[in-house]
């Protein structure tokens, strides 16, 4: 499935061709050297571990950041690109990893706000209505972003670059919070542009998404570019070991023992939404059991925060015997008592969430053991104690740290879920919650948060895992169900069931016949 | 009676001028507490340059310029080098309060002659509504166009949509290549210059003279107005009024000796204002989606 445009591009000057780009944070080089091309109409993966250098890349090719060395040649001519301004000008688009629109403006503000001045409301209104209708994109133009589901919020975000006409379009992990459907639905859109000549370079972490769409990919390593190869030709596992530079090992689940005992139930959990923006929880019921990775599929905004906050004990519910660990009534207890009974829990933002940004390591281990009463003694820390239990999550879970005992702050996304992962499950919880163990995280470090959580429960544990990558959830749960608006599905088993069917279930669709577990 | 109403008119104006100010500078994303400073600098500035020229239009042009200055040191530390907004806010209420009482001290006792009336002609004829609305000084006219003026600018115009994008989100808006100090910077000296001429309102028409703190709090009442207002333009307007007509029927109400011990009385107009916006604004989610979502939130942009 190679692209035309793939094909015949070396008689054509690349549309953008970054020569030596050298970028320098300190005395960390984030990019060193780099050089890339992509021809008109190709559509080209930029492959990386995290901290490798891509975002910078893209920051530096869109003007966020200015390079230390180096030269951009766009269509041929050099040029030194300024701002994000200059780069729109220059017809380069871009969809960041993390949503750039405007929570309270519309639609339609939201796409004036990236257009040149001069269009009003109305007629842009209507330009919106036109091209949603032509690519089945369904966007109101006058519905507020607030009000909108992740998938649409992406879906704006597309529209607003494309009604630019950018002849390069910049696509940073866009498919991390679509569902399959969703997921396709963006593809067959992009590669229609990419056939009317529009280039693409597209960043994810999803392997079968790369192969999917792109026909060549770049990969950096250590703010280098280690190649550019085919996709079609190399496996997931050739990509991962060509941007981690070594070989992986497998994660694989064992199936689940045959009478597990219940850890954990939940009956009938029901809680009204505390915000505008938040989701009715709507008579939940399942059952956790030792030994057994429970996972929650679904969309984020689908109710994920509230459940994991009703787990956790961040919110209680008002009556008692809702939920039960190992048969005690827990529901009235808050998160400290909770830990207290075997409850460990990674909430799903890493930083200010899970962990204090300007708190040690030491001290972030603390947060969550000092009820356990080891590390605490009479009232008074002890330092020695809290360093050792650090000590033990850094060596055991393969963190890397900059330093000794560093700011949590100052690790890279995938290292301090490594750590936030790891510091849970040492105190080997009965119960371990755990909402998008590996979001944002790269191959290698996803395989040890992965593994360390089979682990867990193959101790005997039972492993609830809030995910919405669907990868994930067939590579290690047993049993899944899916949570969409609210609503949980049955519990069904893992083997039961195809990735197809679970991301009907997570867009909305109807339950599947017999799958029941 | 329509003494009265006009009484109130006037003590709402320099209300509507201060909040009108704020509310551009809070839509833009920041938090400056320091009105109360800025109005006194207005004042006082107002004060002196009137009694030195003669010419109370000169004060008013001189309070604007006092005000957008105060506003402009507020812009340096907040916002070029990124400073707290509510502690930066509060030195300079403490600041202005300070230094316009140095400037102002070999004033004390002095009086000037204010503003004057100006009459529409024609529409000062109609019955009742000629002699309230249409025989004002300039800045309560002023007052009013800025207000319809800012709300028009807000809602039907590209920089009003910019400005509210910059609050709302920088980091989106400084992704979209727009420069967020720039506007922020202009927004906070809007708010200044007028807050200034809200301060210059005090000398030039409500009391001819110059005291030491003689805004007596006004500022921080605009402050609240916005916020209780879900920071639209329409309901400053109903706050101010509510305000001024509280502030008047409890002098009244102590003329006339009413039996309540006065303390009371001048504790009403704050307590009624607020009592009544936080009934407005009881619709939290209302409130929330109006409210710039970044608003205080300091912005450090990628170099």
């Amino acid at each position: 499935m190679t692209r035309p445009h793939a094909a015949t591009s070396l008689k054509t000057p690349p549309v953008l061709n970054a020569v030596g780009l050298t970028k320098s944070f300190g005395d960390f080089r984030a990019n060193d050297a780099v050089s890339f091309s992509i021809q008109p109409g190709e559509i080209h993966a930029l492959l990386g571990e995290n901290g490798a250098g891509k975002s910078t890349f893209v920051k530096l090719v869109y003007g966020l950041l200015q390079p230390d060395e180096g030269q951009i040649f766009w269509q041929g001519q050099p040029v030194n690109i300024s701002g994000p301004l200059q780069a729109r000008q220059l017809g380069i688009g871009m969809v960041f990893q993390h949503f750039s629109l405007f929570e309270s403006l519309s639609v339609a503000e939201n796409i004036q706000l990236a257009l040149p001045a001069g269009e009003n409301l109305a007629a842009l209104s209507d330009r919106i209505r036109d091209m949603s209708d032509r690519y089945g994109l369904a966007i109101d133009p006058d519905a507020y972003i607030h009000n909108l589901s992740v998938g649409q919020q992406q879906r704006v975000e597309v529209m607003r670059c494309l009604l630019q006409n950018p002849s390069l379009l910049i696509m940073d992990e866009p498919t991390s919070v679509l569902t399959l459907q969703e997921t396709d639905q963006l593809f067959s859109v992009l590669r229609q542009f990419a056939d009317s000549g529009m280039a693409v370079l597209f960043i994810s972490h999803k392997l079968d998404e790369i192969r999917a769409l792109t026909s060549r990919a770049t990969v950096l390593r250590r703010g280098r570019n280690v190649g550019t190869v085919d996709t079609k030709k190399n496996n997931n596992r050739q990509l991962a070991e060509l941007m981690v530079g070594r070989k992986i090992a497998d994660v694989t689940r064992q199936s689940a023992p045959d009478q597990s005992k219940a850890v954990c139930v939940i009956k009938n959990l029901q809680r009204p939404k505390p915000t505008a923006f938040a989701v009715t929880l709507k008579d939940i019921s399942f059952t956790a059991n030792a030994g057994e990775i429970l996972a929650i599929a679904g969309i984020a905004g689908n109710g994920q925060d509230e459940i994991m906050a009703a787990l956790s004990g961040e919110w209680r519910p008002p009556s008692a015997d809702i939920i039960l660990l190992d048969g005690q009534d827990i529901s009235h207890l808050g998160p400290a008592a909770r830990r207290r009974v075997g409850l460990g829990v990674v909430p799903e933002e890493r930083n200010g969430h899970a962990a204090i940004p300007s708190m040690s390591l030491s001290d972030n281990a603390l947060l969550t053991s000092h009820s356990l009463g080891k590390a605490v003694q009479h009232g008074v820390i002890d330092g020695a104690a809290t360093k050792a239990i650090a000590a033990e999550v850094i060596d055991k879970f393969d963190v890397r740290v900059p330093s000794d005992d560093p700011m949590a702050a100052s690790l890279s996304g995938g290292n301090l879920q490594k750590f936030v992962v790891g510091r849970e499950i040492i105190k080997s919880p009965r119960l371990l919650v755990v909402a998008q163990p590996t979001w944002g995280v790269d191959v290698g470090a996803a395989v040890s948060i992965r593994k360390s959580m089979l682990d867990l429960a193959a101790r005997g544990s039972a492993v609830i895992m809030i995910s919405q990558d669907l990868e994930e959830v067939f590579a290690i749960a047993h049993k899944i169900a899916v949570l969409h608006g609210g609503c949980l599905s049955d519990v069904m088993l893992a083997s039961k069931v195809t990735a197809e069917q679970v991301g009907i279930l997570m867009g909305g669709g109807a339950d599947i016949e017999g799958a029941s577990a | 009676m329509d003494a009265l109403v006009l009484t109130v008119i006037l003590t709402s104006v320099p209300l509507i001028l201060a909040a009108t100010g704020e509310l551009i500078a809070e839509k833009s994303g920041v938090l400056n507490l320091g009105v109360e400073g800025m109005m006194l600098m207005g004042a006082v500035a107002a004060f002196a340059v009137t009694s030195l020229s003669g010419n109370p239009y000169f004060g008013m042009i001189a309070a604007a310029c006092a005000g957008g200055i105060t506003a402009g040191v507020f812009a340096i530390f907040a916002l070029g080098l990124a400073t707290n907004q509510v502690a930066t806010g509060l030195a300079l209420t403490i600041f202005g309060a300070g230094l316009s009482g140095l400037i102002g001290a070999p004033y004390v006792g002095g009086t000037i002659d204010g503003l004057t009336v100006i009459v529409v002609p024609f529409l000062s004829d109609l019955p009742v509504l000629g002699g309230l609305f249409f025989k004002l000084d300039l800045l309560a006219y002023l007052s009013i166009l800025m207000l319809g003026l800012v709300g028009f600018f807000l809602n039907n115009t590209r920089a009003g949509l910019i400005l509210r994008a910059v609050g709302n989100n920088h980091d989106s808006a400084h992704a979209l290549g727009y420069s967020v100090l720039r506007v922020r910077c202009v927004a906070v000296i809007f708010g200044g210059v007028m807050a200034g001429l809200a301060g210059a309102y005090l000398p030039l028409v409500l009391t001819p003279h110059w005291s030491e703190g003689m805004t007596a709090g006004r500022g921080w009442i605009a402050l609240a107005l916005v916020v209780f207002a879900s920071w639209m333009p329409s309901r400053i307007l109903i706050g101010a009024l509510l305000f001024g007509g509280i502030t008047i029927m409890q002098l009244v109400g102590q003329a006339r000796g009413w039996e309540m011990p006065s303390q009371f009385l001048s504790m009403l107009p704050y307590l009624a204002t607020i009592a009544v916006l936080v009934l407005i604004s009881r619709n939290r989610n209302f409130a929330l989606m109006r409210a710039p979502a970044h608003l205080g939130r300091i912005f450090i942009g990628t170099k």
